[in-house]
This record gives structure tokens, sequence and C-alpha cells, in this order.
């Protein structure tokens, strides 16, 4: 992974830097030793790993302000960072770079029951925010499924999903509002309680930025009710194409599930050795598909579902009948990925999705790439919305073996693009999937999503070497290559 | 004299902007016309019509994906949708008769570019958030992509919601996708009629927002005071005289009825409690979604203001004090529709503090030209904000071709 050249001049100057920061923020809040950097030289995506300069841990708005200020003025870069969890390496360190954690942010700031939102700082995890409105019957929809530990700054920065966004949306359809800090040091209150955005709608185009527009030092959600219950039907089938029809039944008679995951027969096996779900070993595709809502609604949705598995020739269905067995069904597929992690020393996890109609196609394809790059690939999915999840196995002390999977994982997302579908689902391009942003862009389409980083962060110092290839500079990307009296008068009909 | 470019097909808008960008010709974008006075009035020479990029080019139903043309009439995606028991679920109003015009001449491209959104709005998002992506041309005469045909996809800055509410002023959107959802097989409408005569704007508000932090799903939260509720078409809103408080729930019959039942034993405290089925209920929400009860009265200023939603009567009876209008509350009262006497500035700087005091904006959505050349139409921004939109202009549209000055004078 080639990034940006580091510059020397920045990092000749890191002890005035430090004496820089350390007026800022107190004590231990600079991180500048060695071993304690060593902490935050990768993120979730631990295949790359570099050294930050320095880490920088704020405790209020007020501090990141003077940081990025400071460094606004001194041509100092910033790599925003909330817990660490992503999987793209969108807080992958930058030797030249601050890298400026927003880990102390830890506060709720209120609880609205009455406008249905929380206002918080972005270090509060995703899960802690559930906890805090629980006790009223409040839950934060969008579940990641690092959500234990993944921040809700995070979660904007990178629009992140869950199980369970087909029906309650994205970070990006659930947050009201931010407060960001720019890279010159303005800060700036975006959005609110209120619903809609006046003006062009920034906060649409930072939710899923990558940190690469400003800094979230305060988040507002929205939350819900807790629906009243909630039951998972597991159906297997003898073929992938059963399965993804099975999928398209139940949507296509106006059934949107608060959850329908698929998982192939690898992924089945794994899970089940790992955790014991009590999964279906002779199906070639399993699907859980969870309803939930009043018991009316969810016993009479059950009803359907089980009616349509029927119809799709399913050779396995089952309800669950407690909420102990609906966990326990949901037990494996959450685990999927640590049951991989059992049975190869290393995995890679993809994110494509593609337009579910190709599913089949899709496995298919994946299974001559594996058979091709000797590697084996299990698969998860979001398969109400076609967001695929294949799991790459390698083993990185194997000469070679890491390059593999990397070259194997990017023939997967060129066919989930050639397929109609995209390169990310939910974890970000960041830099894993950087260099496949062509596959899906035109130079133009890049250059006119950079001009929006221009209006942003004109130096471009947050975040550079993430989500776009080729770095331009502003003043390059704002020139207009039009010459007067050149150009054809249009030949349109004129009235 | 204004002059019409006609574009038959992507290729030509591209000619077009190409040649408009070169001579600093700026362009009225238009797609259906039918919100051609929404917005800051604008005075330029050219128009861009759009209405030949018509027609839904891609529609797979079990995807919940469609794409169409830009102009492509909302009414024509409606019918493909309904064929298959679909719908845009942001509920795409018609504002043409609140506007002065007929109904049913708003396009795709129009309804995205405005970010309209009916009831819905507080169960389903907006029109931003079912913007899937989009082929537009910049005003730098330059075609661009963003985002996909898929329904989950974070691959690059999300240019959907940036285009979204942006009234055509960054770029010329040809081609657009959107996400579709199944349509409900029932709704039921539970209102409750408060006692005769007396304000029940507060009460009312507060009853929509128990209602929302219940569990039972309502897809729409409306109050209509009294003399709004007595212009209903539907016989059991206008019949009693009184306010009436309207909450909506939609899903499978089983599934409604049993969520009508709770709310009422909820909210039974209120008043007295009514219940309306699919077909009434579908000509309530049609109203409250087009602001039809505003339609009639053609003088009167109409404000679209958006603030938290327990703040919204406060905020309406506030403006109304000592002013003769109405209010109209959707959105559990986070959007409210206030109808004003003519003035001349619309009265923009009492709405505009008493929206500040409780956080939010406003829009004034009706009034005639000279005011809404006179008062800012949209939210004045300033400072750090003002600066990034003005940027955002600049590398969307660095010559200001596409439609200058309607958002705000200088961009």
């Amino acid at each position: 992974m080639l990034m940006p050249e580091p510059d020397n001049a920045i990092i000749a100057r890191r002890e005035e830097i430090i004496e820089a920061m350390r007026g800022i923020v107190a004590g231990e809040g600079v991180i500048f030793g060695e071993e304690e950097l060593r902490a935050y030289d990768c993120d979730g995506l631990m295949a790359y790993k570099q050294l930050p300069l320095i880490v920088v841990l704020p405790e209020t708005t007020q501090q990141v302000s003077q940081i990025l200020k400071y460094s606004h003025e001194n041509d100092v870069k910033i790599v925003p960072r909330g817990a660490g969890t992503g999987l793209s390496g969108g807080a992958l360190p930058l030797a030249d770079a601050i890298t400026l954690g927003l880990g102390k942010f830890k506060d709720i700031v209120e609880i609205d029951f009455e406008n249905r939102c929380v206002v918080t700082q972005p270090g509060v995890t995703n899960l802690a925010l559930t906890q805090a409105v629980e006790h009223a019957g409040f839950y934060y929809a969008p579940d990641p499924s690092s959500q234990i530990a993944c921040s809700i700054g995070g979660n904007v920065a990178e629009n992140s999903g869950g199980v369970h966004c087909l029906k309650y949306g994205l970070t990006t359809n659930n947050v009201l509002g931010v407060e960001l800090v720019l890279m010159n040091g303005d800060i700036v209150r975006i959005g609110g309680k209120h619903l809609d955005s006046d003006g062009y709608d920034l906060l649409g185009v930072i939710a899923g930025s990558e940190g690469l527009l400003g800094v979230i030092t305060e988040v507002t959600v929205r939350i819900l009710q807790k629906p009243e219950t909630a039951k998972a039907v597991l159906l297997g089938f003898d073929s992938n194409e059963a399965g993804g029809d099975c999928v398209a039944a139940v949507i296509g008679e106006g059934i949107i599930p608060g959850g329908m995951e698929m998982m192939d027969t690898f992924a089945i096996q794994a899970a089940e050795d790992f955790v014991h779900a009590g999964y279906p070993l002779d199906v070639t595709s399993l699907l859980i598909v969870e309803l939930d809502g009043p018991a009316a609604e969810v016993d009479y949705l059950v009803g359907r579902v089980e009616a349509i598995g029927r119809a799709q020739n399913a050779r396995y269905i089952k309800v669950s009948e407690s909420e102990e067995e609906r966990e326990k069904f949901w037990s494996g597929r959450k685990a999927a990925f640590p049951a991989v992690g059992r049975i190869s020393p290393d995995y890679m996890c993809m994110d494509g999705t593609i337009p579910r109609g190709q599913l089949a196609h899709v496995l298919n394809r994946m299974a001559e790439l594996s058979k091709k790059y000797e590697l084996r690939v299990a698969n998860v999915f979001h398969a109400g919305d076609g967001n695929l999840h294949p799991l790459i196995l390698f083993d990185s002390n194997e000469p070679g073996e890491l390059e593999n999977a990397e070259k194997f994982g990017a023939d997967i997302l060129r066919l989930c693009v050639e397929v109609g579908g995209v390169l990310t689902g939910e974890h970000g391009v960041g830099v894993e999937k950087r260099d496949l942003m062509g596959e899906m862009f035109t130079e133009d389409d890049m250059k006119q999503q950079q001009r929006l980083k221009c209006a942003f962060d004109p130096e471009q110092l947050l975040n550079p070497g993430k989500v776009y290839p080729t770095l331009h500079r502003c003043a390059e990307l704002g020139k207009m290559h039009v010459h007067r009296g050149q150009l054809a008068f249009p030949d349109i009909p004129r009235f | 004299m204004t002059e019409i470019l006609k574009a038959e097909n992507d290729q030509q808008v591209l000619e077009t902007l190409k040649w408009a960008a070169a001579e600093e010709k700026p362009l009225e974008v238009r797609g259906g016309r039918s919100k051609s006075s929404l917005g800051r009035p604008t005075e330029i020479d050219h128009v861009l019509d759009l209405s030949a990029l018509s027609g839904v080019t891609y529609y797979e139903p079990s995807e919940l994906v469609l794409a169409a043309g830009a102009a492509t009439p909302v009414a024509e995606v409606e019918a493909a949708l309904t064929e298959n028991n679909q719908q845009m679920a942001f509920e795409p109003p018609d504002l043409g008769p609140l506007m002065g015009i007929a109904a049913g001449q708003g396009t795709l491209g129009g309804l995205l570019s405005c970010n309209l959104a009916g009831p819905r709005r507080i169960k389903a998002g907006s029109a931003r958030d079912h913007f899937l992506g989009f082929n537009a041309v910049s005003g730098r005469g330059e075609e661009f992509k963003s985002g996909g045909r898929v329904v989950k996809n974070v691959t690059g800055f999300d240019l959907s919601k940036l285009l979204a509410g942006s009234y055509g002023t960054l770029a010329v959107m040809t081609e657009v996708t959107l996400k579709v959802l199944p349509a409900p097989e029932k709704v039921r409408t539970v209102l409750i009629s408060w006692s005769k005569d007396g304000i029940y704007d507060h009460g009312g508000v507060k009853a929509l927002t128990d209602a929302m932090a219940s569990a039972h799903e309502v897809s729409g939260a409306a109050h209509l005071p009294a003399a709004i509720a007595k212009r209903s078409a539907v016989d059991y809103v206008a019949g009693s005289g009184r306010a009436v408080t309207a909450i909506r729930v939609e899903g499978p019959e089983p599934s409604v009825a049993h969520r009508c039942d709770a709310l009422k034993s909820l909210l039974g405290k209120y008043g007295d409690m009514e219940e309306l089925h699919t077909a009434n209920s579908t000509v309530l929400w049609r109203e409250i979604r087009d602001v039809a009860c505003f339609a009639d009265e053609h003088d009167r200023d109409v404000w679209r203001i958006s603030v938290p939603p327990a703040s919204g009567s406060r905020v309406a009876l506030k403006i109304l004090e000592g002013r003769p209008g109405e209010a109209l509350y959707d959105w559990s009262g986070g959007l409210i529709w206030l109808a004003l006497n003519p003035t001349p500035d619309a009265c923009a700087s009492v709405v505009r503090q008493t929206v500040a005091e409780f956080g939010g904006h406003a829009m004034l959505v009706r009034a005639p030209e000279a005011v809404r050349l006179r008062v800012p139409v949209f939210e004045p921004q300033d400072g750090a904000l003002e600066n990034i939109t003005r940027r955002i202009k600049e590398g969307f549209d660095p010559h200001g071709i596409l439609n200058p000055g309607r958002m705000y004078e200088e961009t």
C-alpha cells in the first residue's frame, strides 16, 4: 500500500510540534514515546501498520480547534481517529501526521425523549448510546457488529451500517446534527434537533466522509422506541440460487424484515463448530430472517415468511420460540468472523454490494477465484440489501499469501462493480479500496468529489492518502479547461 | 428575451453546459416548471429545458431500485411503482396547487433538487434518504456520476445528498436512481378531536410527541387547528368543528388494528377518539402532504419552518401573536406550515428570530416576487458555513451559470 511520501521537513520539526501540542493539551494527552505510539499504529485493518508522528488526545472542542488551527498554520497533517475499529484503514496513521484521537470525548450531553434524540460526544460507543436510553424503552438503531467498541463519531465518519439497516437505515439516515471543527480551526454546527437541513445538505456529505472534511466533536442522533417483540426464522436451501430467490420473494411480497442474513456452507460449518447455534449442516445456504414489531404483526409475518420458504423449497425451516432461541440463531451469524478466525491464522473481510439478483452468479465466480488463488473463502451476506462479506482465509507467515489474498479480494470487488454493484457497502474505502476507486469512477467523477473536499480543506491536510488514489492540488482541481470561441455552439433546438 | 434551449439527450446537456461555461451564460435549469416560483426569483436569459430527459430507465422491484431520466414526471414514476405495490416512501408532496398551478406537473429531478418529503418523513426520511445515485453535468461542463444502483453504498463522498436540496445550483442531473419500498397493505388514522373552542396547538403537539415516543411505528403525525380541520374533505375531520390531531399507522392488517387500539388507549386522555380507514386516511394525508389548506387563499404568505418537533406549537404561536394567520403542524410538530396575511417583509424578522430561539430554519415558500427578492427565501448563513457553501458552489459551478441567485443572492 503506497502512502503519500512523508514530508521530512515536518518530521524534523517533531519536537517543536510536541511542544506546541503540550501547550494545548496538558499532561498525558500528547503521546510521543515509541512504545505508546505502537498502540495507534493501525485500526481494524491490521494488515497495514504505520507509527504516527505523534498522537494527541484532546478533551474539549476548543482544544480540537486549537490543534487544527496550529496544524493548518504549520502545514501539519491530521489523521482523525475514533475507537480505531474501522475495517478499511481510514485511521491508518501517517509518518508525518498527528493522529487526533477523540477517545476522551466520552460524555452524553443531553437525552431528549420528547424530540426522540440524544446529543452526545463522539467518543461514546454505539452500544453505550443505546444503554443510556434503554431504561425508557429506546435504542439507537444502526448496530455495526463492532458496536461494543466502535464510537459514534467513527460511525458518522464511516456511515456505518449493521444487520438492521435495510429497515432502519444507515448512520446517515439516523443522524440529525453534528458539531464539526474545520481544518482551519473554525467550529461549525450543522443540523440539530430538527429534521431537514437548510441550504446544501452538509450533514449528508459529512456522514461517510471518512475523516476528510472535518473533525466531529458532537453528534445528535435520533433514537427509536424498541420494537415490542422480535422473532427469527431459519431457512435452509439446497443451493445459493434458491436462497437468493427466497430473499427476492420475501421483498417481492412487500415484507421488509428487521434483518435478513445469509451464510454459505463454509460459514455455516465454521459458525456451528464454534458456537453451536443449532444450524442445519446439510444445507448449501442458510437464511436468518428477523421480523420485529408488535406480536400481532410478528406472528402474521412469520407465517408469511414460512409460507414463502415452503414455496421456495426450503429444506429446513425453524422459527425461534423464545428470546433465548432467537439470540442463539443470531449467535452463529454474529460469531462468523471469529469462527473463521479460529480456523485460519488470518482472514480478510471484503464488503462489496451487488444487485441481489446477481448473487448466485457472484458466488459461483467467487468459487472459481478461490480455486485460482488456492485460498478458501467463507461468505456471510446482508442479504436484504445485497451487501456481501466474503472472508478470505490466508496465512501471512506464508510468503506471498497476503499479496495473493489482496489480489483475490480486489478481483471480488471488481466482480461486484462488473455486475452493477459497488466497492463498499458499509466499511468504507479508506486505504484498503482506495486504488480500486477507478474501477467504479472515472477521473472526472473523482475530481468532482475531491472538489467537495477542497471546499472544506483547501490545503488537503485532513487524512490525505485515504479514499482517493490521486492527490490533486485544489488549485489544479479548480482550473477550468475551456477556451472561449473554440467550442461548437450547441446544436440543440432553440425556442 | 428569454431563449429556451431544449436538450434532447444527455449529450446535448453536456454541449450546452460546455458552451454556457465557456461563454459564462447563466442558465435557468427547468424540468416540469412546477417549482419555478419556489426559491429566490431570478432573471436569466437562457433556459435549459430538460423535459425530453424523461422515462423510467431501470426498475427492478425485488432490488428496490428505480432509475429514470431527470425530467420524468413524478406521476409516471408513481404509476410504475403502484403497479408493483411499491412507493417512494418519503411521500413526495405535490406543491403545485399551493404555489398556484395545476397539480401533477412535478418531475423527479425537481423533487430531488428541492429535497421535498411528505408526512412519512418522520419514519422514512426525506427525498435525500432515498436518493442512491445520479449522472449529471457540472457547471464546469463535465459529466460526472456518484453513488450507484444498490441500496447500500458508502463508496466515495455521498454527492447525492449534496445535490438533494441544491435547487439546481450545482449540477444538471440527467438520470437519477432511487430506493423504492413496498407500499403498506393497510392504512389507518387515529384522530383526536379536542373539546370545542380553545387553542389546542400545545396539546396537539404533546399528543404527537407521545405517539412518536411509542413503539407503534407512527408514519404520520399532524395537528390541524379547528379552522384548518374545517376545510378538510374528510367528513370526520371537518364535521366536528374542533381541532383535530391525526396519527397514522401503516402495515399489515393485524398489525395496524393492534397499533390503532394501542394508540387510542395511549391518547384517549386528550379528547374524543375516532378512526379513519384506508380511503379516508389517504385523502386526509394527501391534504396534509400538499398543504391543501393554504392552496386557496393565494394572497397569504406561506412559510415552511423546520424546528425540534416538541417546540413546534411554541414557535408557531409566538409568531402568530398579534399577527393574523394559521399554522398546520406536520412531522410531529417539527414541520410548521405557516400562512400569514401579506406584509411587505412577510414578517421575516419575527419568523427568523423566533426560529433562532428554538433551533431550526425557515423558508419563505410563497410570497409575491418583490417580497422574495427583498427577504432571504432560505435561512441566511453566516461565517464559516457561508464560506463552505460558496466554495462548494465554486467547485461545481465556478462561473455561476447554474440557477444563479436561486438560493442565495451571492451564490
